[in-house]
């Protein structure tokens, strides 16, 4: 490590800080607090100057990256390029100061903001309703699940307890499933990397609650019989759930309402072009079909015929509220006015460019990495390093190489049904240029792969960190700091 | 790397019989495929599995992956030891990195899995 952590700085009795005098009576915490309620030792903080707290959180800052600082082509993830324009928007201060026990009439431009960008998504979508609550795509997918789980409970319908879930799902889908009190069931693909339609007939029945399906699927490719799929699940008298997640490369093109997906949730840190993770937070609305528009969680924007927007909490068979309050309003206002200034033609051109730089990538590639699905794909396609495999080089051999360019490796070992994968995804905002460099990086570390294996074995070589050592820190992991004795 | 002795599915999961119940572990090939396996979950003595059905996972660096019973059958012992070491089911997939044991409800289903050959045939076809 080039920086010790914090607490290995500074020394004894050191401070950052000078308090003014106190200038009221002291009395001892034992008289304030109950004795059982207070610690025995002082807690172990760090004792450094101001200087040394600033210098070392400015230089951990140095070593993140971003989207802002290189490319990041990580699969299923849409790093795209964030406006920053859309930051200041959310930084005016009539967006930004507001409280959320405001009473309505003093927060209608909010309250129509949230209303517009929930139809605006429904309108993308083709679905009729929408809620904005969910904090993140993972949040949006349960609340989606629990919407449908409503639904089946409140026809009387209690036998419904599986959820199908292809073998090249995200792990988020099963794991939705599970956690709403779903059986998760697997759908295999077939040779053509699509849903086994033959094995979907046999697993559909009785108590079939859903299918939840991510198309483009995560190998990149568009589920062509999408429609047939759709009618297997509705005759048997299952649900259609739309995992949102890549649907960078369909936005204005196809619209998951129309293929007859009755669920959507959308991750407009994706889509939408609002900051990932960390830096977020993330926004995970949900859309439906007017069947379900029953169930979403309350309170939800509604517009009177006065033009006034309100809060209905009128909604007796809402699954409840999902989140406090109405869901991460600062990210809403980035990803509506990153809507309105895309429009409906820019919105198209996104996914269009996004599907071309992923399809150029795979053209470019295909001589030095195995594209197992060589077909037109789109925002994001697979690619493996057999080639490589007789130099004894491995996918993760090959990423940890691209630290040492100066790039953030592409999402490695997933989908699961592919052995040796990495899965590219350039987003839309990024270049030519930028992708002509990417090529000719993975294209070198083929050719070092061949001639110096090792140099890729055993890189990263100029990252703050060497190789780090996973398999020792997940059989034994050591998650808090201690002092040494 | 495929002992002659034992039989193998194409979930890459070897089965070793001994009379009437069946010893299982994942292949060489599995193991391999993980990488280094941190971490695997196994089902209780008596539990009773469905042939294809999950019975358990195997966590490693890279992924997760389910564990599919061989045969049906009842569970009469775990190997408590991979439960602390892990790293048993990469340096020794056939001993003592072995999962469970089983009793077989229904031998006939012993006779759909491969032997060596046809397994390492198999491998060469998933390629």
């Amino acid at each position: 490590m080039t920086e010790k952590l914090i607490f290995e700085q500074g020394s004894e009795g050191r401070k950052g800080y000078s308090l003014p005098p106190c200038d009221v009576p002291e009395r001892k915490l034992a008289d304030l607090i109950p004795e059982e309620f207070l610690r025995e030792n002082d807690p172990e903080l760090p004792e450094v100057s101001e200087i040394e707290t600033v210098r070392h959180f400015t230089k951990l800052s140095t070593f993140n990256h971003g989207v802002d600082t290189g490319f990041y082509p990580l699969g299923s993830c849409t790093m795209k390029y964030n406006p920053k324009i859309t930051e200041e928007l959310a930084r005016l201060e009539g967006f930004a100061r507001l409280h959320p026990y405001q009473p309505e009439d003093t927060v209608q431009g909010a309250l129509e903001l949230m209303y517009n960008l929930g139809e605006d998504l429904a309108k993308i979508a083709g679905m009729d309703k929408t809620t904005l609550q969910p904090a993140a795509g993972a949040h949006g997918e349960m609340t989606g699940m629990m919407i449908i789980r409503a639904y089946h409970q409140h026809r009387g319908d209690s036998k419904r307890t599986k959820v199908i879930v292809p073998d090249t799902a995200h792990g988020t889908n099963p794991a939705t499933a599970a956690m709403v009190g779903f059986k998760a069931v697997k759908v295999d693909s077939n040779s053509e990397g699509e849903v086994n339609i033959e094995a979907l007939k046999k697993l559909v029945d009785e108590e079939t609650a859903a299918l939840m399906l991510t198309n483009p699927n995560t190998l990149g490719l568009f589920e062509k019989n999408i429609l047939e799929i759709a009618d297997i699940v509705h005759e048997a008298g299952g649900l259609l759930y739309y995992d949102g997640a890549n649907a960078n490369a369909i936005m204005g093109y196809a619209r998951p309402g129309d293929m007859g997906f009755d669920v959507i949730h959308f991750n407009l840190h994706k889509t939408f072009s609002t900051p990932h993770g960390g830096g977020g937070p993330g926004s995970g609305p949900v859309a439906v079909k007017e069947f379900l528009a029953p169930y979403l969680p309350k309170p939800v924007i509604e517009k009177s015929g006065e033009g006034n927007y309100y809060f209905n909490y009128d909604l007796p068979h809402s699954i409840g509220k999902v989140k406090s309050f109405y869901g991460n309003f600062g990210v809403m206002v980035k990803a509506y006015a990153y809507i309105k200034a895309l429009g409906a033609e820019g919105l198209k051109e996104v996914s269009e460019n996004a599907v071309l730089n992923a399809n150029y990538l795979r053209a470019k590639l295909r001589d030095v990495y195995h594209i197992p699905y060589d077909r037109i794909c789109k925002h994001e396609f697979i690619a493996t390093s057999k080639y490589l495999k007789e130099y004894g080089v491995k996918t993760l051999d090959v990423a940890k190489r691209l630290l040492d360019y100066g790039y953030h490796p592409p999402t490695i070992y997933f989908p699961l049904i592919v052995e040796e994968t990495m899965m590219i995804e350039p987003t839309e905002t990024e270049t030519k240029e930028t992708l002509d460099e990417f090529v000719e990086t993975l294209k070198t570390i083929a050719e070092e792969s061949k001639n110096d294996p090792q140099l890729v074995k055993e890189a990263p070589h100029d990252t703050v960190v060497r190789r780090l050592d996973e398999t020792t820190a997940a059989r034994n992991p050591v998650i808090r700091w201690e002092k040494e004795k | 790397m495929y002992p002659e002795n034992l039989k193998y599915t194409k979930d890459h999961e070897w089965v070793k019989i001994e009379g009437d119940k069946v010893k299982i572990g994942i292949t060489y090939h599995a193991q391999d495929a993980l990488g280094d396996v941190v971490f695997v979950e196994l089902p209780e003595v008596d539990d009773e599995f469905e042939a294809g059905e999950s019975f358990g996972t195997v966590e490693s660096v890279k992924a997760v992956s389910d564990c599919y019973a061989p045969v049906s059958g009842k569970i009469t012992a775990i190997n408590e030891d991979i439960l602390d070491s892990p790293e048993l089911v990469n340096s020794s997939p056939y001993d003592d990195g072995w999962f469970i044991e089983m009793e077989v409800t229904d031998s006939s289903e012993l006779d759909q899995l491969m032997n060596s050959e046809e397994y390492q045939k198999y491998l060469e076809e998933e390629e």
